[in-house]
């Protein structure tokens, strides 16, 4: 079955068509949905699978980021969007998405659904990052990552620094729901050293699964890596196939991620 | 009685730390540093409510609140809050206003009435040995007086008064909300100082010495004249706004009089007989291959991109705000220029955002001041560049456009007027409901829809303010602060939603001049139109109808609509939450008319409002400057001065802008701003605008300012060679390329200046129509001077060198071919294409750098340059160039350099093979340093150097050496270093 996949769109949300895309290309049936469609009802939740929250500037990060968009749909949407967490649906957050996930009460939801209990700050260099960062998979448990031990893949955010009590921590820890932790290029811990945890995250956390695997919420933006010339250093991958005289990819690593929620439901 | 909520972070509180650090940088003598947000809260609440507004603004997993209380138990030794002056644009406040309207309609609560408001502010709190003169100073580093208010109290004095004041800054106008007349009739002294500053306030007493005044209307004295005889003919005085509306039109800024004008015997003038005339005979020269649809009639140049999309690309410069607010004056600048895409044919979505910003040398804190008081200084070029950069950085990040192409230019002399360079690129289909998406026009009938934010008083007379110098009159409304958000939801409702549905006919920017040139500008479309200005949304009451009419409150668009299609726009804009107003309609009556509350308050025929300005008449002259003979011996130890060269402002790394902008958003990104695994700032950017195609935008940009103080015809030429070979360089074609002049000159009412300005312009002809790269659109701006004060009182002025920015804009069919400026594996050879001149010094860096500019400025012979870069794209379609990178500031030895620390490979290289083709034995700082134009540096693979070889056997080339894996930077002979030590000075 082809999921009917949600893609939540309007007051500065900014990654929805290249997300849509990437689910679109992996043979799920999308909707750019503006927020306020499911609010007036004109859009029910409850007719799709897989509900993604894009990244971007939600209401330009006021109040905090993710925090003024969570609110409004907190106000007017909260049963339906709880609903669709318990069901057997997916949700996945993105960057600004992730945030809004978190200020839900979606993630990391050791306990329930609906309660604050993570944070993501300020990046500890106090300004917007765009760079690439190298993650290593810790989850067996999340479907969204199910096949991907590392990954290469950019982030672009003012507000990435993942924080949660030593409690919910360990919990999340209990649950397997770390998903992605950023490292070395060579693989080894980040260990919140700069550039490589581009942000301070606690523990080099860069995206996190609910208990059940199926909500997933992540900093970094693996739409954005959707075609072989999206990756930085892309061009010496190339020059090195041409030499070796093999064809170059087409196809970006960051897919596989949507390609698996897309299996999920066939 | 307004409530306020205090903010406070309890863990990881970088904001707080972050804070610390800056202040200690300023040489401030602070321990700590606590940063609170504050929320103050103009409306009625009871306790528990209160705490339920307090838990949405804040996050309990990190933050707690104060509620109408002060923090009691905080050890500091001073506080100092800034918020916002009345008026001026609040985001943060807006947003917390939506949230608790929301939370109380879903609550049935009272929603915010009219008067009710949320107001942001930032609280500090300092521990240290400073004094309560010191925190102010803090104060007025971190805040911007034009727009901030400060206030500070000591401990003891917080303690007493129980916390801060409750502020709510409220826009009071004393203004009556009503349109004046105004007598033209008056001595001609008075009457130019009507239109050098303005039209006296309306409670201006007759015969009273001292008049305040509205602002400058940059009205010359010829068009004063025009106006009062057409007035005459009238048989009526003029209205205010009438008066103001014509100086917005005829604004330099508007109307761009100076490139109008006749200038000596050329009658067509700097634009016509230049600019234009050069991409007319181009576009007749393509014939079929002419791949131009729509240039210099809509607010940006569109050029075809493939078979079904065209691309669209504009520049715009926002230099006079910038100078007063770099934060506002540069996101406004942004954020305006991305309008002018969305304002393009039908609507066109932004897809990469790009910068240029000329600023003072970094290092220069030497005062300068407005006024002879010395009390109005000006800001420092570090302090300027800082907000630019932040403003930029907001302003395209917010927005979700990538931002991976620009670069930051210094000289002394923008110290006192900063260049800001902005420009969008955009993509739009061919074709839109049937018909050509560039082809648009207003009908009679039409209502005038506008969309977007509210008017208020900011951005008043930004228009006719930029079109003159900076001087301590420069009116402090003119700076505005954008909101992106509030331009993002406009621009998803229309490129996203209502462009399809063929819901209006003529969509246009609100930009300089605000409604008095969007309307008027469309009214040309069907021949007139009738404004009820009453029923423009404004921020606060009693604003008069001139200021609704010509303000430049920002994330506006005017649009004309049928009708019948109001009820569905309205819908769709309301889903968006996106305001909309219908404020008069198109006509057809050859008039302009403005009414308020029913009285026809300006009345003025279409023709005389867009063609009654008198043409000028310039005369110029250009008197070659001779510069002193630079004198100085070649320096001893190459590799010491090559490590100089590459820590000067102009030529080391910007990385810092460039990992603070997103450039990677809409997932298209190719060739970023930083290449190679060394990360170095590469001049020019590839995006890949569609998902399914494997066809890219090559963009880039050309610039030497310091040229200018040669020759402006071959500082022109250079600018347009570097952004030609840079597209170039990384795959692109000649036979696809655009261009774009911003011109950004000073003092143009002297004939020496505007003798550089025909030479310039002259290039610009000469080159483009060489190269067969048509000009898809342009701007200029040309009064970038400063006139004020030096720290003893003595008068200045500091002229910014005349600057032309050239971007250029090319396709590359198949990215795969898209060549990178790093080396790529050991063992490639090393090669440099084109000629090099090392007698070519004047204007260089390396003349700078030992404080000479010489006489000697490069040339481009345009013949070799053709030949080069067409076969330079043969080499790129055949994949023999594994890496380029054309030679700019600081010449080959810059350029190798960067390679190397690129690609974080080891260089061996010899000049030997470009000595021996000179006559003479020349100096090898001047071979190293000259910035000679037209010349490539390339890696090549070694099976392929043959092909390589044969292909460029009737150019200069020559085999400089190889890439190594050893990390060391050999030119025999002459320099010995290694990568890690170029990198370290690289990023000084």
């Amino acid at each position: 079955m082809k999921p009917k996949t949600a893609i939540l769109t309007g007051y500065g949300i900014n990654c929805e068509e290249e997300t849509s895309k990437c689910f679109e290309w992996n043979g799920a049936e999308t909707e750019i949905i503006h927020v306020n469609d499911f609010i007036k009802g004109t859009k029910k939740l409850a007719d799709y699978q897989i509900l993604a929250f894009p990244g971007g500037f939600s209401y330009g990060d006021d109040t905090g980021s993710g925090n003024a968009i969570a609110n409004k749909i907190r106000n007017n949407l909260n049963e339906e969007i709880l609903k669709f967490a318990q069901e057997d649906k997916l949700i996945i957050g993105i960057c600004n998405g992730f945030q809004v996930l978190a200020n839900l009460g979606l993630l990391p939801a050791t306990k329930k659904y609906g309660e604050r209990q993570a944070a993501l700050m300020h990046n500890n260099t106090a300004i917007f990052e765009c760079r690439w960062v190298h993650l290593k998979t810790h989850s067996s448990n999340c479907i969204w990552t199910k096949g991907i031990e590392k990954i290469h893949l950019p982030i672009a955010h003012g507000e990435g620094n993942f924080y949660c009590d030593q409690n919910t921590l360990k919990k999340m820890k209990e649950n397997d729901q770390i998903v992605f932790r950023y490292t070395k290029e060579n693989g080894s811990p980040a260990d919140g050293k700069f550039p490589f945890n581009p942000n301070g995250s606690m523990e080099d956390i860069a995206g996190i699964c609910d208990p059940s695997g199926r909500i997933f919420g992540m900093m970094p933006h693996p739409e954005r890596f959707n075609s072989f010339e999206n990756e930085e250093g892309w061009e010496l991958k190339k020059e090195k196939l041409i030499r070796e005289g093999k064809p170059i990819p087409k196809k970006g690593e960051g897919l596989k991620i949507f390609e698996n929620a897309v299996k999920y439901f066939q | 009685m307004a409530h306020r909520i205090e903010i406070f972070t309890k863990v990881n509180d970088a904001k707080s730390a972050v804070m610390t650090e800056k202040l200690h940088a300023l040489g401030f003598n602070t321990q700590s540093s606590i940063v609170a947000e504050v929320y103050t809260i103009n409306k009625k609440f009871k306790e528990n409510e209160l705490r339920e507004v307090a838990e949405m603004l804040s996050n309990p997993v990190t933050q707690k609140y104060l509620i109408d209380n002060h923090a009691h138990d905080l050890d500091f030794d001073f506080a100092v809050e800034i918020g916002f002056l009345p008026g001026v644009t609040d985001n943060i406040g807006n947003t917390a206003r939506e949230t608790i309207n929301d939370w109380a309609s879903a609550n049935n609560h009272p929603s915010f009435q009219d008067d009710e408001s949320v107001h942001s502010s930032t609280l500090i709190f300092l521990k240290g040995n400073i004094t309560e003169e010191d925190t102010q100073k803090i104060g007025e580093s971190l805040a911007n007086k034009l727009i901030q208010r400060i206030s500070v109290k000591s401990h003891e004095k917080f303690m007493a008064d129980r916390g801060m004041d409750t502020i709510v800054p409220k826009v009071q106008l004393n203004t009556r909300a009503q349109s004046d007349e105004v007598s033209l009739n008056l001595p001609e002294e008075e009457l130019l100082k009507l239109g050098k500053e303005g039209i006296p306030e309306s409670d201006c007493k007759k015969g009273a010495r001292k008049c305040g005044r509205r602002g400058p209307l940059a009205l010359d004295k010829e068009s004063l004249e025009v106006i009062k005889k057409y007035f005459e003919k009238e048989k009526r005085p003029p209205r205010d706004i009438e008066l103001e509306s014509l100086a917005q039109t005829w604004s330099e800024h508007c109307k761009h009089t100076i490139f109008a004008a006749k200038i000596d015997d050329n009658e067509e003038g700097i634009y016509k007989g230049f600019i234009k005339k050069a991409t007319q005979e181009i576009r007749k020269n393509k014939g079929e291959k002419d791949f131009c649809v729509s240039v210099f009639k809509d607010n940006a140049g569109g050029i075809i991109f493939d078979e079904e999309w065209v691309i669209a690309d504009k520049a715009e410069t926002h230099n006079s705000p910038s100078a007063l607010d770099p934060f506002g004056g540069a996101i406004t600048g942004i954020v305006g220029v991305n309008r002018d895409c969305i304002g393009f044919g039908k609507g066109a979505k932004p897809i990469i955002n790009k910068y240029g910003f000329c600023v003072g040398e970094p290092d220069d804190e030497e005062p300068i001041y407005r006024d002879k008081k010395l009390e109005n200084p000006a800001l420092s070029p570090k302090r300027i560049l800082e907000g630019i950069v932040e403003g930029v950085n907001q302003g395209g990040n917010c927005s979700g456009i990538p931002t991976p192409q620009g670069f930051v230019y210094y000289h002394k002399n923008y110290k006192g007027k900063p260049l800001v360079f902005v420009g969008t690129i955009g993509l739009i289909p061919k074709e839109i409901n049937g018909k050509p998406a560039w082809e648009k026009g207003a009908k009679k009938g039409d209502k005038i829809v506008m969309l977007g934010g509210r008017v208020g008083m900011d951005g008043i007379h930004g228009a006719t303010f930029s079109s003159e110098a900076l001087t301590a009159h420069s009116p402090a409304t003119a700076v505005q602060i954008g909101d992106p958000i509030t331009q993002k939801k406009m621009s998803d409702a229309i490129i996203k939603e209502v462009r399809k549905k063929n819901l209006y006919n003529s969509i246009t920017d609100n930009g300089a001049g605000g409604l008095s040139c969007s309307v008027a500008e469309m009214a040309k479309e069907c021949g007139g139109c009738e404004v009820q200005l009453e029923k423009v949304p404004t921020k606060y009451p009693n604003m008069a109808p001139w200021q609704i009419w010509i303000s430049e409150s920002q994330e506006r668009m005017t649009l004309a609509v049928p009708p019948e299609k109001i009820e569905e726009l309205q819908k769709i804009m309301e889903k968006h939450g996106v305001e909309i107003s219908v404020i008069g309609e198109f006509t057809d009556s050859g008039r302009c008319i403005v009414k308020y509350n029913n009285e026809k308050i300006m009345d003025l025929e279409m023709n005389f409002l867009h063609d009654g300005l008198p043409r000028k008449e310039l005369k110029t002259k250009y008197d070659l400057p001779k510069n002193p003979k630079p004198d100085f011996e070649q320096p001893e130890d190459l590799t010491e001065t090559l490590h100089k060269m590459l820590s000067r402002p102009n030529i080391r790394s910007h990385e810092f802008i460039s990992t603070q902008y997103d450039h990677t958003v809409q997932g298209g990104a190719v060739l970023g701003p930083l290449q190679g695994k060394g990360k170095v700032n590469a001049p020019a950017s590839i995006t890949k605008p569609l998902p399914e195609s494997e066809k890219g935008v090559i963009f880039s940009q050309g610039i030497n300012p310091t040229y200018s103080f040669i020759d402006t015809y071959h500082m022109a030429a250079c600018a347009i060679d570097t952004a030609v070979r840079n597209i170039i360089a990384v795959g692109g074609t000649l036979e696809h390329m655009a261009l774009m002049d911003n011109f950004c000159w000073c003092s143009s009412n002297e004939e020496q200046r505007l003798g550089e300005l025909k030479s310039a312009a002259q290039a610009c002809y000469d080159y483009a129509v060489a190269y067969g790269a048509p000009y898809i659109s342009g701007k200029d701006s040309m009064f970038n001077d400063f006139t004020g004060y030096d720290k003893d009182g003595n008068e200045i002025k500091i002229s910014a060198p005349p600057t032309l920015l050239i971007s250029s804009l090319g396709v590359l069919n198949d990215v795969t071919k898209a060549v990178s400026i790093d080396p790529k594996i050991p063992g490639d050879m090393v090669y440099i294409l084109g000629e090099t001149k090392p007698a070519e010094l004047g204007g260089s860096e390396y003349l700078a750098m030992h404080g000479f500019i010489g006489n000697n400025v490069p040339k481009v012979d345009i013949n070799n340059s053709i030949k080069l870069y067409k076969k330079f794209t043969d080499a790129t379609e055949k994949r023999l160039i594994a890496s380029a990178l054309s030679p700019s500031f600081g010449g080959l030895g810059a350029a190798l350099a960067k390679k190397a620390i690129a690609g974080q490979l080891g260089m061996e290289l010899d000049l030997s093979p470009l000595l021996t083709g000179l006559e003479e034995h020349p100096r090898i700082d001047n071979i190293l340093f000259s910035e000679t134009q037209a010349r490539m540096v390339v890696t090549v693979a070694p099976e392929k150097a043959v092909e390589f070889e044969t292909l460029f056997k009737d150019i200069p080339h020559y085999r400089l050496g190889k890439i190594t894996n050893d990390k060391n930077f050999i030119i025999k002979d002459f320099i010995k270093t290694d990568i890690a030590t170029l990198d370290k000075y690289y990023r000084n």
